[in-house]
């Protein structure tokens, strides 16, 4: 267990080393969408009565920020790794497959959560949120950083140049979160829009967590958990097997 | 006894590209064995097959009687690489990657092994540096020091004194003769023929993906032995009676003779004087393991 407590940490303090840029950065970032959007649409959109829409905000985009960051955290460090060649370091190290899998995977979801987690108390700062369910919001959280950190992990895995993990977040990653209510609720779409939305799993993982705040919801959070709960497993059985093929680690 | 390395018809392809062709050969326990070939033929691929950072077509490898991919865990702690590019973490000093590396290797701290390698290496100023900042003499120190970190029986070093200057190159030899006497089994990929010739009892040829040649460098200079002596003349016409004892000419117009005994020099003299000939220069001297790499190298 050496090896793999030895890997998490070196991803921990990875990232812990540019925290201004990991960690603080997002933060400021989401601090900024929070403030102008608040600002233009306040008093223009009512999306739950009684929510004001800044509160609606903040939720929505903490777990923007959780996604972006756990996806952001497997994907650049895999590909640093793979285009300076120290991931040869890892690779010869006896870590079993499933252990190199999850010191990854804790590490990005440790990362995104900590980041929305920074989110929320900025916002707390300047608005009054309430809590409606604080297991929800954390499970929320914690299996979206984990389906973004698979798919960090997988483009990192497949991409062999840097802007290769830009395409994959800026045309799938970005694209799937904003689509996914993260400034709206679903409600307010035309009926077409509301069933695309459906099905994209973003949409559940936003939800969901937003549940934990308001305790309203556009769906059932079970059935979110549900939805989030098995496109993680899938996710995570695709990523480790992927890790174990050796896919363009292992020539 | 337990092959420190055994390889066992090991094929690799690359699209159409053969790298390795039915390669078969052991190493034993406690030998400094070197690894040669030109460019492309293989020594890589083959290294990396054994550290399992490739996976062979077909064939099986095994470090310490331990199956590269069966037993992939065991095999790997039994086996210390130094790879050929100089790879390192930019985030962290060197002594925090010889503390991260010895934890993938499931040792905590290891300060005390990790101080006496350093020093043995000349790294002890460097310590607290971030991998950055390190000329690539440096970088290479790490690298044989990070290959060093769990102790493993067999070291395979790839390249190692690439691109590095002579009193490192000279630093290495003496560091790594150490580690055999100590008992390691050390196997060595290198352009420097001397190298070879210098440290490791036996020599494996490669050549286009296939082994030419496997023995016992002593055997190898032996079966290639001879003086060769290299001559340019006035008119550099070579005359017939000196076609059997040419063997090369060499890049630069040369001609390389290979002689069984110094007195055959005067026959070339002769011939070249019957020609009314004139030798400008000429350099005479014993066979080493370049000749015989070439000798190989250039056998159908």
């Amino acid at each position: 267990m050496v090896g793999f407590y030895t890997l998490l940490y070196k991803e921990l303090l990875r990232f812990w080393r540019v925290v201004f840029q990991t960690v603080a950065a997002p933060i400021l970032t989401a601090l900024l969408y929070l403030l102008i959007f608040s600002h233009i649409l306040q008093d223009r959109v009512t999306v739950y009565i009684d929510v004001g829409y800044t509160q609606f905000l903040v939720p929505g985009l903490a777990m923007m920020s959780v996604l972006q960051n756990a996806f952001a955290n497997g994907s650049s460090s895999i590909i640093q790794s793979k285009v300076t060649g120290n991931i040869v370091f890892l690779l010869l190290a006896p870590i079993s497959n499933f252990q190199v899998f999850l010191a990854y995977l804790l590490a990005s979801v440790i990362r995104g959560v900590s980041v929305g987690f920074g989110v929320v108390l900025a916002s707390i700062i300047f608005i009054n949120i309430s809590t409606f369910n604080f297991f929800w919001i954390i499970i929320f959280a914690v299996l979206g950083a984990g389906i973004l950190a698979c798919l960090g992990l997988l483009a990192g895995i497949w991409a062999e140049k840097f802007d290769q993990v830009a395409v994959f977040q800026n045309f799938i990653v970005m694209p799937m979160t904003f689509l996914s209510g993260v400034f709206y609720s679903i409600h307010s779409l035309p009926e077409f829009w509301q069933q695309v939305s459906r099905s994209n799993p973003f949409f559940y993982m936003i939800d969901g967590f937003r549940y934990g705040f308001f305790g309203k919801s556009d769906v059932s959070p079970m059935v979110s958990f549900l939805v989030v709960g098995i496109v993680f497993l899938s996710l995570s059985a695709v990523t480790f097997n992927v890790i174990k093929s050796g896919y363009k680690l292992r020539t | 006894m337990t092959a420190a390395l055994e390889i066992k018809n090991i094929n690799k392809h690359y699209g159409s590209f053969n790298a390795l062709s039915d390669v078969s050969l052991n190493v034993r326990e406690g030998e400094f064995f070197a690894l040669l070939g030109p460019n492309g033929a293989g020594k890589t691929t083959l290294i990396s097959i054994l550290a399992g950072l490739c996976v062979a077509d077909s064939g099986s490898t095994a470090v310490m009687g331990k199956d590269v991919s069966s037993d992939y865990l065991e095999a790997r702690k039994k086996l210390g690489v130094v790879p050929q590019e100089l790879v390192y973490d930019p985030f962290f000093t060197v002594r925090e990657m010889l503390t991260i590396q010895s934890g993938y290797f499931g040792i905590r701290g290891n300060t005390d092994w990790i101080e006496e390698v350093t020093s043995g290496l000349g790294l002890q100023d460097k310590m607290d540096e971030n991998m950055r900042t390190l000329s690539g003499g440096m970088k290479r120190r790490v690298l044989v020091a990070q290959a060093l970190m769990h102790k493993p029986p067999v070291i395979i070093l790839d390249e190692p004194t690439a691109g590095v200057d002579v009193e490192l190159r000279r630093g290495l030899w003496k560091f790594m003769k150490n580690l055999n006497s100590q008992g390691h089994t050390i196997v060595l990929t290198t352009h420097y023929l001397e190298e070879a010739e210098v440290l490791c009892e036996r020599v494996g040829m490669l050549k286009n993906g296939r082994l030419a040649a496997l023995d016992t460098t002593q055997n190898l200079l032996k079966r290639f032995s001879g003086i060769r002596l290299v001559l340019r003349t006035k008119k550099m016409v070579l005359p017939s009676a000196l076609n059997e004892y040419l063997l090369e000419v060499a890049a630069d117009g040369e001609w390389v003779f290979r002689l069984s005994d110094y007195s055959e020099v005067e026959v070339i003299l002769r011939e070249l004087r019957r020609v009314e000939d004139e030798v400008i220069s000429m350099v005479l001297r014993e066979a080493d393991l370049e000749d015989v790499f070439f000798s190989v190298i250039k056998e159908d």
